[in-house]
């Protein structure tokens, strides 16, 4: 228990540290965090373009293809802020900081989490939240607590989903620096499809989605429970199943280090 | 010319020896490609009638788009000349016997087709090879793949203009990440890369037809499936070659401009 | 006290040849060759030992360096550090050595360098009375007073390299190796760090190893060398042995790279 004490400590002095480092440069940050609002704002552009021209898709009216967008969204921007360690770490790996890490007596993850701490995403969550509101609004769901809770839920779970991709595209560097370019459908291609209820993808990607990385568990069958498509309360809890996709990730980042430190990249 | 040709060679020459970016660039491109047609047809099923191209269109225009991803995207920057700017290594670049914005526009010009050259051959195999409607369909005639080439060639000459202006404008920017990011998701927005043209609204398209964006991927990509009447590609290819020349005279007056200031402030 | 027996350790490697035509080629098939980094390399060292570990680029100083302090594990051999495996027992083995990168900074880039050791002093889970006694005598023998309040960027190549070194003894390591540490510094710097080092060993014992291209270092600071080439240990002696009485140090260096003919291409 004091270590866990410790390490969470230590985790809030490395994000301190690295809210200090940026606000050494303002301007750069505001003008990050707005490039990261526009960003997002595109793809918000795009499905509002597309539903001037039609009005549901698969079922789905604009409202909660909104709701869908901007909790994916703001659980891959909070994903990103506190993971965005693994996604940089391919230039570690590169320019060898990699080893000063190893040779701190604390574990890799703890201090590659630590290294980079992406306020600047803040730019993300900002536009997914004003979506979320309108959503909430505009879509007539009834808040009961099961509700509520599944939201809760959801963001737990796509906060852990998004953490082991990340966490696989970090481990990926240890063995191939170039080919990293693949992985991106997994990352900002999960963000960016993630726009849409997976079921509108038909049923081959919502199998893949389900059994092989868990992403419609955080987002299409809970979404059907959260717009009263479906009673089942098992709905509710898939979100926090999709938990347990952090142990492959993990098993298959801790074969990463043990291959590095024995070919030397 | 023989000086940049050079430049072209080593960027080429270097793009050919990774071949696993090649291959991770491809299957993303690929799959990508195949989860926009998704989403396309998710919309098609429900309701055919408003879709404002034919299905098999909006196929080939996604296949394409990918294909030729590294010509027109926004998201290509060329770090080096940043950095450049930022560090002031751009001193030596100014004591060298050729002109910067030449230098630069031909490195990124090379930088864009080598990554494509790479890149598009195999996904257009594929597509080809899919199944109607998933597959790239042929062009609609032999004249619209003539102009089709043509539309290509200048739609990449624009866009390379366009980021040259950005380059351009970085000289007078203390944070030149912030202002690449807003620009880069204004073009990508206008372009018509995040969702084709006609699927805008009509009077707002006919709008963004006009601005130099629809110059840069919109036209090539639409005339190869002979959704554009011939006064129309007439129109749309003259609107490039426009496009093209004020970008490029703007563009070098700036960096000509930057230049004189640079030299003043001894880098 | 430190024992490396019979290690060895190969990488492999992908040639990339230049050329448009070899380019072309490597698309389809790719060549690799094998670099025995180290082969069958053995010594020990004792306890308050200084040693200078010299060789010319590629001879395998690095990986040696990276096989003591964990980073890499040996393809075969035995290491032992202290009694400890060090690529088995990581974690408690880095908490015991002190390790100054050359060319890499451990140092937080935007935020005055006592922040930076703050931070070190969690990772390390240092106790504050041993962390304020380490950080006074620093202080005092670096002479780091005015450089503690500003940002590493703002320091000069000698003043971050003090700093670097300040760093890596928060903990009082018991072993301390120094991969060019004088690399790129002033005259004046590098006596400093050397005359710090010095005063290291004799007031804490702390064993010392060495690895640089400035023969002077090594003149200034260790009475032992060995010389790596090639893999290969291929002299292990003291200082005076190797010299000889006369030349000076430079040119007794380059007289062995030629008579092991390991000078580099």
């Amino acid at each position: 228990m004091n270590t866990l004490k410790s390490c969470v400590r230590l985790y809030f002095h490395y994000v301190s540290i690295n809210i200090r480092s940026i606000m050494q440069y303002k301007t750069s940050f505001f003008l990050s965090v707005l490039g990261q609002f526009l960003v997002s704002f595109n793809v918000f552009g795009g499905i509002y373009f597309m539903f001037l021209r039609f009005h549901s898709v698969k079922g789905f009216t604009y409202n909660e293809v909104l709701l869908c967008f901007s909790i994916i969204l703001l659980e891959f921007s909070l994903a990103e802020m506190t993971a965005r360690g693994f996604d940089t770490f391919s230039g570690m790996v590169r320019t060898g900081s990699f080893d000063t890490i190893l040779i701190r007596p604390q574990h890799e993850i703890l201090q590659i989490i630590g290294s980079k701490f992406e306020l600047t995403r803040i730019g993300r969550m900002l536009q997914a939240i004003v979506m979320f509101c309108y959503a909430v609004f505009h879509c007539n769901i009834e808040w009961q607590p099961a509700r509520i809770a599944t939201v809760f839920f959801m963001m737990a779970g796509g906060m852990a989903v998004f953490t082991g991709i990340f966490m696989i595209y970090a481990a990926f560097s240890f063995f191939t620096l170039d080919g990293l370019e693949f992985m991106n459908i997994f990352t900002n291609g999960a963000r960016e499809f993630g726009k849409y209820p997976i079921g509108i993808y038909g049923k081959k990607m919502l199998f893949f989605t389900t059994f092989i990385i868990p992403y419609a568990l955080i987002q299409y069958y809970p979404l059907l429970y959260l717009i009263g498509r479906t009673d089942n309360a098992v709905n509710i809890f898939l979100p926090l199943c999709a938990v347990f996709f952090l142990i492959p990730c993990y098993m298959f980042w801790r074969f990463g280090v043990r291959h590095y430190r024995s070919s030397g990249s | 010319m023989q000086k940049y040709f050079a430049f072209f060679r080593l960027r080429f020459t270097l793009g050919l020896q990774y071949r696993a970016a090649a291959a991770a660039g491809i299957s993303t491109q690929f799959a990508w490609g195949f989860m926009q047609i998704m989403i396309y047809k998710a919309f098609y099923d429900a309701e055919p009638g408003a879709f404002p191209m034919t299905f098999s269109a909006t196929v080939s225009y996604i296949w394409l788009q990918q294909a030729f991803f590294a010509l027109f995207t926004a998201w290509i920057v060329e770090n080096e000349i940043l950095d450049s700017v930022v560090n002031g290594n751009i001193a030596y670049e100014l004591c060298r016997p050729i002109r910067i914005y030449n230098i630069w526009f031909s490195r990124s010009l090379a930088n864009r087709i080598s990554r494509a050259f790479l890149r598009c051959l195999p996904i257009l195999l594929v597509a080809v090879f899919l199944p109607y409607p998933y597959g790239l369909s042929a062009p609609a005639s032999a004249f619209h793949f003539v102009v089709f080439i043509l539309a290509l060639g200048l739609g990449l000459l624009v866009t390379v203009a366009f980021c040259m202006l950005i380059y351009a404008l970085t000289f007078f920017t203390i944070s030149p990440q912030g202002l690449m990011v807003i620009f880069t998701s204004m073009v990508e927005f206008f372009a018509g890369a995040v969702i084709p043209l006609p699927f805008f609204p009509e009077k707002i398209q006919r709008i963004m037809e006009l601005l130099p964006f629809a110059s840069m991927q919109n036209a090539a990509l639409r005339i190869y499936s002979g959704s554009m009447s011939s006064p129309e590609m007439k129109r749309t290819v003259l609107l490039q070659v426009i496009w093209l020349f004020i970008l490029t005279f703007c563009g070098s007056a700036l960096c000509r401009y930057a230049e004189k200031k640079v030299t003043i402030q001894g880098g | 006290m430190i024992t490396m027996e019979n290690v060895c350790k190969s990488y492999r490697v992908a040639k990339r040849n230049a050329g448009f035509k070899e380019a072309c080629k490597a698309l389809f098939h790719r060549e690799y060759e094998v670099i025995h980094a180290l082969s069958d390399v053995s010594f020990t060292i004792n306890d308050g030992e200084m040693v200078g570990y010299i060789g010319p680029n590629g001879a395998g100083k690095s990986s040696t360096i990276k096989i003591l302090s964990g980073i890499l594990t040996p393809d075969s051999g035995t290491v032992f550090v202290d009694g400890r495996i060090p690529s088995k027992d990581r974690i408690r083995h880095v908490s015991q050595i002190g390790v100054v990168f050359g060319q890499r900074s451990q140092l937080w880039w935007d935020v005055p360098v006592i922040d930076s050791f703050e931070l070190l002093k969690d990772i390390y889970s240092i106790p504050n009375h041993q962390y304020k006694k380490n950080v006074e005598e620093l202080t005092q023998l670096l002479d780091l007073q005015e450089l503690l309040r500003s940002p590493a960027r703002q320091l000069s190549l000698g003043q971050r390299m003090r700093c670097e070194i300040a760093a890596s003894l928060l903990h009082s390591p018991k072993l301390l190796f120094l991969d060019e540490p004088t690399i790129g510094l002033d005259a004046v710097s590098k006596i400093a760090v050397r005359e710090f080092i010095k005063k290291q060993n004799e007031l804490h014992g702390t064993t010392v190893i060495l690895t640089t291209h400035d023969m002077q270092d090594i003149e200034a600071l260790s009475r032992r060398i060995i010389l790596v080439g090639k893999g290969k240990i291929l002299l292990d002696g003291g200082l005076e042995e190797i010299r000889k009485g006369g030349s000076n140090i430079d040119e007794t260096i380059a007289e062995l790279y030629r008579s092991f003919e390991i000078q580099e291409g």
